[in-house]
């Protein structure tokens, strides 16, 4: 039975709805309280743990380098001190020592030079002509003039190439001398540009005054910020790593990393993308995301079929129950239509015998001698008949009366169905008349009796009965009554010869609320409650109209025995 | 049936509704019956204790007394008493119970005089 479409609809529509954002509160609530606690907590240990990563990672770089310039030092140093400035500026002895360099270290010193302390080149070893040269004026002489040792920042020189040296200052009767090597800037520049993370992530070193001192693997511009903030820094634990997140100009979030290096004259700096960094992190949430949401989907699109599915019910039993609600009214009414017709019955009984008693007397004594010769003796005794015809069919009819009444319990009782519609069917037949409608009844005399609630089987037939009477009321016409014992079962036929019903409205009948009667007339109730009583007794009841010809309402009942107890 | 062919049969007439028991009386006169009546229970049993009776006819539903607590004092003080009863169209269970008490028989009312005069000569005939 399709949920019937009544004045409840905002109702059931208020408690879907509500049904529906419940199941969602309490199912999202939770799932996403668990959800963002874990995330927010996945991604606090994840930055944690990436940033102690970079730091380890730049602070072993930063070692690395810095042990790399040391060993370089202590090289010349070496040197410095093993030999003296006479020897060492016999540039075929400085060669041998260069090339011994070379074979041990592999090509990272480029060449030897010694100068004395007018910035001259006494003696010069390696690739380039650079014997007597002049480096009085150069930056790096006058650097490594002050200090013992020095290492210089990159710089072209007079080679024209980015290099950058390594002294050791020393004495020499008297007078100051400088070792001097260059290191490949090369082999250099690849312990710094091999640090690569992800996609781009790099390393270079920068010096105080924010020049490059490698090669970065992307360009950059380095005295821009942030790389300022990081050189504004003073350095006063060689050991510590700096970090800071901070958008470039292009406005790209980055990670900057960085550590001081060559007793922070340098800063070894370790940038990358922050997305890029992420990446896994923020490719863990995604999926989590995304499987949030396919959750969130599936928890709506359960949320509103359950409800539906639910109200669907709520609304189903809510109609049976006014359904049966109504049965409990109509039943209770003809009930009472039957005690008060039976009180009515019980009461006309008597006058009626005394009536017809007394007309008896009369025809008594109309019967002595004195009278039996009056003239009107004829017209008398044709009066009393009539009294006492008149007064058997009162009496027939309390009798119908009765029987009705003490029908009209709904206890399970032996019955007979052929009793039941002829009773029913006095009880019509005047209205029937006044509604030029003739009621015929063809019953199969030996249908066997059956268990059923009598009241319900009336209410039924009367229905039956009363729908074909209004449908023929205007026009007059037949109704056929009629029952047969097919097999287990007893059918009962109620066909009339009325308007018929529209083939749309067919399937529609049996449903509560269906009415086609004016407003106020019907109900919509009585065939539905018919089809409740009927399948309630284990049968069916079906319909069959023609327009313009006729409906036929055919019953089937199985022949019950007593219940069970 | 003629009224004067046997010998007058006594009866006892019970029922509440005055003018069906002093009509009937009328009629049962006529027909040879010496009818007494009683328009309660309790002029029933007074009338019973001071005439003996042939027959008697009893209302099952009556305001002062039940029919069948009647019936059962009417079989106390006279056992052999054949009581016809009459009973409304429906209450025939009642009168069933009744046939169980000692009852000759029942009639549903309104019943058909003549009827009631046949049912009253069995029950005389009976009783003889």
């Amino acid at each position: 039975m399709a949920p019937a479409k009544n004045k409840n609809n905002g109702y059931y529509r208020l408690l879907t709805r509500k049904m529906i954002l419940t199941i969602i509160i309490v199912s999202f609530t939770p799932m996403i309280l668990v959800s963002s606690f874990i995330l927010y907590q996945f991604r606090i240990s994840y930055h944690e743990k990436l940033q102690a990563h970079l730091k380890e990672l730049v602070l072993k770089q930063k070692q690395n380098i810095d042990s790399f310039l040391k060993e370089k030092l202590g090289d010349i140093r070496f040197l410095a001190e093993t030999f003296c400035c006479e020897e060492l500026s016999d540039e075929s002895f400085l060669q041998d020592r260069l090339e011994m360099l070379q074979q041990e270290f592999g090509p990272v010193f480029v060449d030897l030079g010694v100068v004395n302390e007018r910035g001259i080149q006494v003696a010069y070893a390696g690739p380039f002509r650079l014997g007597k040269a002049i480096y009085a004026d150069a930056d790096w002489f006058k650097q490594a003039m002050i200090s013992k040792y020095f290492i210089s920042d990159v710089f072209l020189g007079l080679r024209g190439l980015p290099h950058f040296i390594v002294t050791v200052r020393d004495n020499w009767k008297g007078e100051l001398w400088i070792l001097r090597a260059t290191i490949d800037f090369v082999a250099f520049n690849t312990l710094v540009q091999n640090i690569r993370i992800g996609e781009t992530g790099f390393a270079y070193i920068l010096n105080r005054e924010g020049e490059l001192q490698t090669k970065p693997f992307f360009d950059l511009t380095p005295r821009k910020k942030p790389y300022r903030d990081f050189l504004k820094i003073k350095e006063d634990d060689p050991q510590k790593v700096h970090m800071i997140e901070k958008k470039d100009e292009s406005g790209k979030k980055n990670i900057y990393v960085a550590a001081f290096l060559k007793n922070g004259d340098w800063l070894l700096v370790y940038q990358q993308n922050a997305r890029d960094a992420y990446l896994d992190l923020n490719r863990a949430i995604g999926i989590a995301i995304i499987i949030v949401l396919l959750g969130a989907f599936g928890i709506i699109f359960t949320a509103v079929i359950l409800s539906k599915r639910m109200v669907n019910r709520i609304v189903m039993a809510d109609e049976e129950k006014d359904m049966m609600n109504k049965q409990i009214i109509e039943t209770g009414k003809l009930a009472s239509v039957g005690k008060l017709a039976a009180g009515i019955a019980h009461e006309i009984n008597n006058p009626v015998a005394i009536m017809v008693e007394e007309a008896g007397w009369i025809k008594d004594l109309l019967e002595d001698e004195e009278f039996r010769e009056s003239e009107n003796l004829d017209e008398f005794e044709r009066a009393l008949k009539q009294i006492k015809t008149q007064g058997q069919r009162c009496k027939e009819i309390t009798h119908k009366l009765l029987s009705f009444a003490r029908k009209t319990d709904s206890r399970i009782q032996e019955t007979e169905i052929n009793d039941v519609i002829d009773e029913i069917v006095a009880l019509s037949e005047q209205r029937a008349k006044y509604g030029k409608i003739s009621i015929h009844t063809d019953f199969q005399k030996d249908l066997p009796s059956t268990y059923l609630a009598q009241s319900e089987m009336q209410q039924v037939l009367l229905n039956l009965i009363n729908n074909a009477i209004d449908a023929m009321e205007n026009e007059g016409g037949t109704l056929d009554i009629s029952t047969r014992l097919d097999s287990d079962a007893i059918v009962i036929q109620v066909a009339d010869d009325g308007p018929g019903i529209p083939e749309s409205n067919l399937p529609r009948i049996f449903e509560p609320f269906f009415t086609t009667k004016p407003v106020g007339k019907g109900t919509g109730l009585g065939l539905s409650i018919c089809y409740g009583i009927i399948q309630k007794m284990g049968g069916e009841i079906t319909v069959d109209s023609i327009v313009d010809s006729g409906t036929t309402f055919r019953i089937r009942l199985p022949v019950k025995g007593p219940p069970e107890r | 049936m003629s009224k004067h062919a046997d010998k007058q049969i006594k009866l006892l007439l019970v029922d509440d509704e005055k003018g069906f028991v002093d009509v009937i009386a009328k009629r049962m006169s006529k027909r040879n019956i010496d009818v007494t009546k009683a328009y309660s229970g309790t002029e029933a049993l007074k009338a019973l204790r001071m005439t003996d009776f042939d027959v008697a006819v009893l209302d099952l539903k009556m305001e002062d007394m039940d029919g069948i607590e009647i019936l059962k004092l009417f079989k106390k003080i006279v056992p052999d008493l054949p009581v016809i009863m009459l009973t409304g169209h429906g209450s025939e269970a009642a009168a069933r119970d009744g046939i169980k008490f000692g009852a000759f028989d029942y009639l549903t009312k309104p019943c058909d005089f003549e009827e009631l005069i046949v049912k009253i000569k069995e029950a005389y005939q009976h009783q003889i």
